[in-house]
């Protein structure tokens, strides 16, 4: 506030604003404690009673607690093991399709001199990309359930056609991970400057070699990024798959809701518990690859 | 990654030509030109028409189920009996109301905590950045386990102290308060990137020092120049919030309340065709507030991003 305070961001502070930041320091730091304080509570404690149930086991009788790997054991073996490499297999099938599709639609709309066309196609995506969940579900059963509109069309149900199974569901997840995938990749796309192609075929590279020396190495964040995205977005995903399936294909979502919904045992709620904490192990995993790659790309894109 | 590698190689032909051509009339390679420009057309035209079929054909055919009644014709009955069906009315007002007050909740808690950071604590920033993005890790329904076992320990462990009370209070049926927290949770990483993008395009040192050397009061500075400069992250923040809690299923119908996605399921079994209507009226109403969004917005490009990150969780 004093007049001689420089006008730059206060992280590039030198001696003279030091002295603001010691004045103005508590006062923010107040403002930005119920942030704090009610992630702290609202986020820290669930994640806490997870870590600490997906570890600990009480006996009912005594009420006494002790330490235990059984859960994580028991989550990791049978059924629930099926259920997790199910929904990696999914995750994995979808994000490598939705992103390899999602790309070809991006580069089509992106090298397109329509502006119409473009301005249209990424609206569209995001509304498509949050068209998920329990609608589109339903939308979906209404097109190619039994007795969908063309399922009856089509007759598809002869052609072997099954809605609620593991093909059906990737045909679903596709809906709204293709959306994303041009959301996330058609800025690096653009980010591909026209100069640099230019500059390749004037040094007489081939198409294949522009893509395999300039364009490929400038995506490459991007579209790893991107399929990691896609794949924590599937992966997380449960009230589609929830509304159309039910139980006949072997998710970790299904499983954990099953486990917390249906007649609740308590070695069963907590091995719900072990699950919640593999899935976050997993999604951590993801996001620790995404948001540095994601970071990274961003120095191509302005 | 393997299996995406060939894809923008496939698209050089196309993406050469298109970038090229109208710059450079003098390149050396014209004779090989004509027989390359066709193609690219072709590839593109086929690419964009199969995705508007992929993209098109299950919203048409879910309009024509519900209007067409096989043996029966065209009859509206799913749409027009919608007011009147048996709990739409309530889902549907606690689903707006829960997106009321947990937009109301998430911005009174990352507005002050931003322009704070912006403003004179820049060491807290990465504290206030992990603590907002660290929800995208944890899924919803990772988080209702989470919950349900911190619900439990209410009647387990604190029946004797007042703060039995509040855990009572946190699940009433009319309004449960514990659904607003646990939507904060989940739309913190959304309003924390549309209010960051905001706060970076406006220089909030340089405002908040001419209007306080003007003579503004800290609550006029606040009201009548950081946020009207933030109208347009605010209302992307809030699109994001209200997507979210409308289609939020899981947490809901795992802690046994029925608001508005909860509410479509339980009717699906006996009303199909009313059910498909609702979901379609449910797109319908996202892409028109995201129309509104984008034209009120003066950097349509934060909108237009924004909605993408925001499906990592909405889909739940």
């Amino acid at each position: 506030m004093s007049p001689s305070t420089p006008t730059s961001h206060p992280e590039g502070t030198a001696g003279g604003s030091t002295s603001r930041r010691r004045r103005r320091g508590p006062r923010t730091w107040l403002a930005a404690l119920p942030l704090l304080a009610f992630t702290g509570l609202c986020f820290g404690i669930p994640l806490g009673a997870i870590a600490f149930g997906a570890v600990t086991q009480t006996d009912p009788a005594t009420g006494a607690t002790r330490l235990t790997g059984e859960h994580l054991a028991r989550s990791l073996q049978g059924p629930y093991l099926g259920s997790l490499i199910g929904s990696v297999q999914l995750s994995a099938l979808t994000a490598t399709v939705g992103g390899v599709l999602g790309v070809l639609i991006a580069q089509a709309v992106v090298t397109s001199r329509s502006r119409a066309l473009r301005s249209a196609a990424l609206t569209a995506s995001g509304v498509l990309a949050n068209f998920g969940g329990v609608p589109l579900a339903f939308a979906f059963i209404a097109t190619v359930g039994i007795s969908g509109v063309v399922t009856q069309l089509a007759h598809l149900t002869g052609l072997g056609w099954n809605l609620y199974s593991f093909t059906g569901l990737t045909v679903v997840y596709l809906y709204f991970l293709i959306p994303l995938m041009v959301l996330v990749i058609a800025p690096a796309l653009d980010g591909l400057r026209p100069q640099w192609r230019e500059a390749a075929h004037n040094n007489g590279a081939t198409g294949w070699q522009f893509w395999r020396h300039v364009g490929l190495p400038v995506l490459a964040p991007s579209l790893l990024g991107g399929f990691v995205l896609l794949f924590g977005t599937a992966f997380a995903a449960h009230a589609t798959a929830a509304a159309l399936v039910g139980g006949s294909v072997p998710l970790v979502t299904l499983k954990i809701a099953d486990a917390l919904s249906g007649n609740v045992l308590t070695g069963q709620e907590n091995v719900a518990l072990a699950l919640g904490l593999d899935m976050i192990l997993i999604a951590g995993l993801v996001m620790a690859v995404y948001l540095p790659l994601q970071r990274r790309s961003a120095r191509w894109l302005r | 990654m393997a299996a995406m590698t060939p894809t923008p190689a496939s698209t050089a032909p196309h993406a050469g030509t298109g970038a090229t051509a109208p710059a450079g009339p003098a390149a050396p390679g014209t004779a090989a030109r004509p027989r390359r420009r066709p193609r690219p057309r072709v590839w593109r035209g086929a690419v964009l028409l199969l995705a508007g079929a992929y993209f098109l054909v299950p919203l048409i055919a879910s309009f024509v189920f519900t209007v067409h009644v096989p043996g029966q014709g065209i009859s509206f009955e799913a749409y027009t009996q919608l007011l009147s069906a048996d709990g739409f009315t309530e889902s549907m007002l606690l689903s707006l109301g829960l997106a009321a007050a947990t937009i109301a909740t998430s911005l009174l808690l990352a507005v002050p905590a931003l322009v704070a950071v912006r403003l004179g604590s820049p060491r807290l920033r990465p504290v206030v950045e992990v603590m907002c993005m660290l929800p995208l890790v944890v899924p919803p329904i990772a988080l209702v386990t989470g919950i349900t076992t911190v619900l439990r320990w209410g009647p387990e462990h604190l029946s004797r102290t007042p703060l039995y009370q509040t855990f009572l209070a946190v699940q009433n049926e009319q309004f449960p308060v514990v659904l607003v927290l646990a939507y904060t949770v989940l739309a913190l990483p959304f309003v924390y990137r549309s209010l960051d993008a905001g706060l970076r395009a406006i220089d909030v040192p340089t405002l908040v020092e001419a209007a306080r050397s003007c003579g503004a009061s800290w609550p006029y500075v606040v009201l009548r120049v950081l946020l009207p400069n933030l109208r347009a992250s605010l209302a992307g923040a809030a699109f994001l919030t209200l997507a979210l809690v409308l289609g939020e299923f899981t947490i809901a119908s795992l802690l046994g309340f029925r608001p508005f996605a909860v509410w479509i399921v339980t009717i699906s079994g006996a009303h199909a065709r009313m059910s498909v209507a609702v979901s379609i009226l449910s797109l319908l109403i996202t892409w028109l507030l995201l129309l509104v969004l984008s034209r009120a917005g003066t950097n349509p490009a934060t909108v237009s991003s924004a909605p993408s990150t925001s499906t990592s969780r909405k889909e739940s």
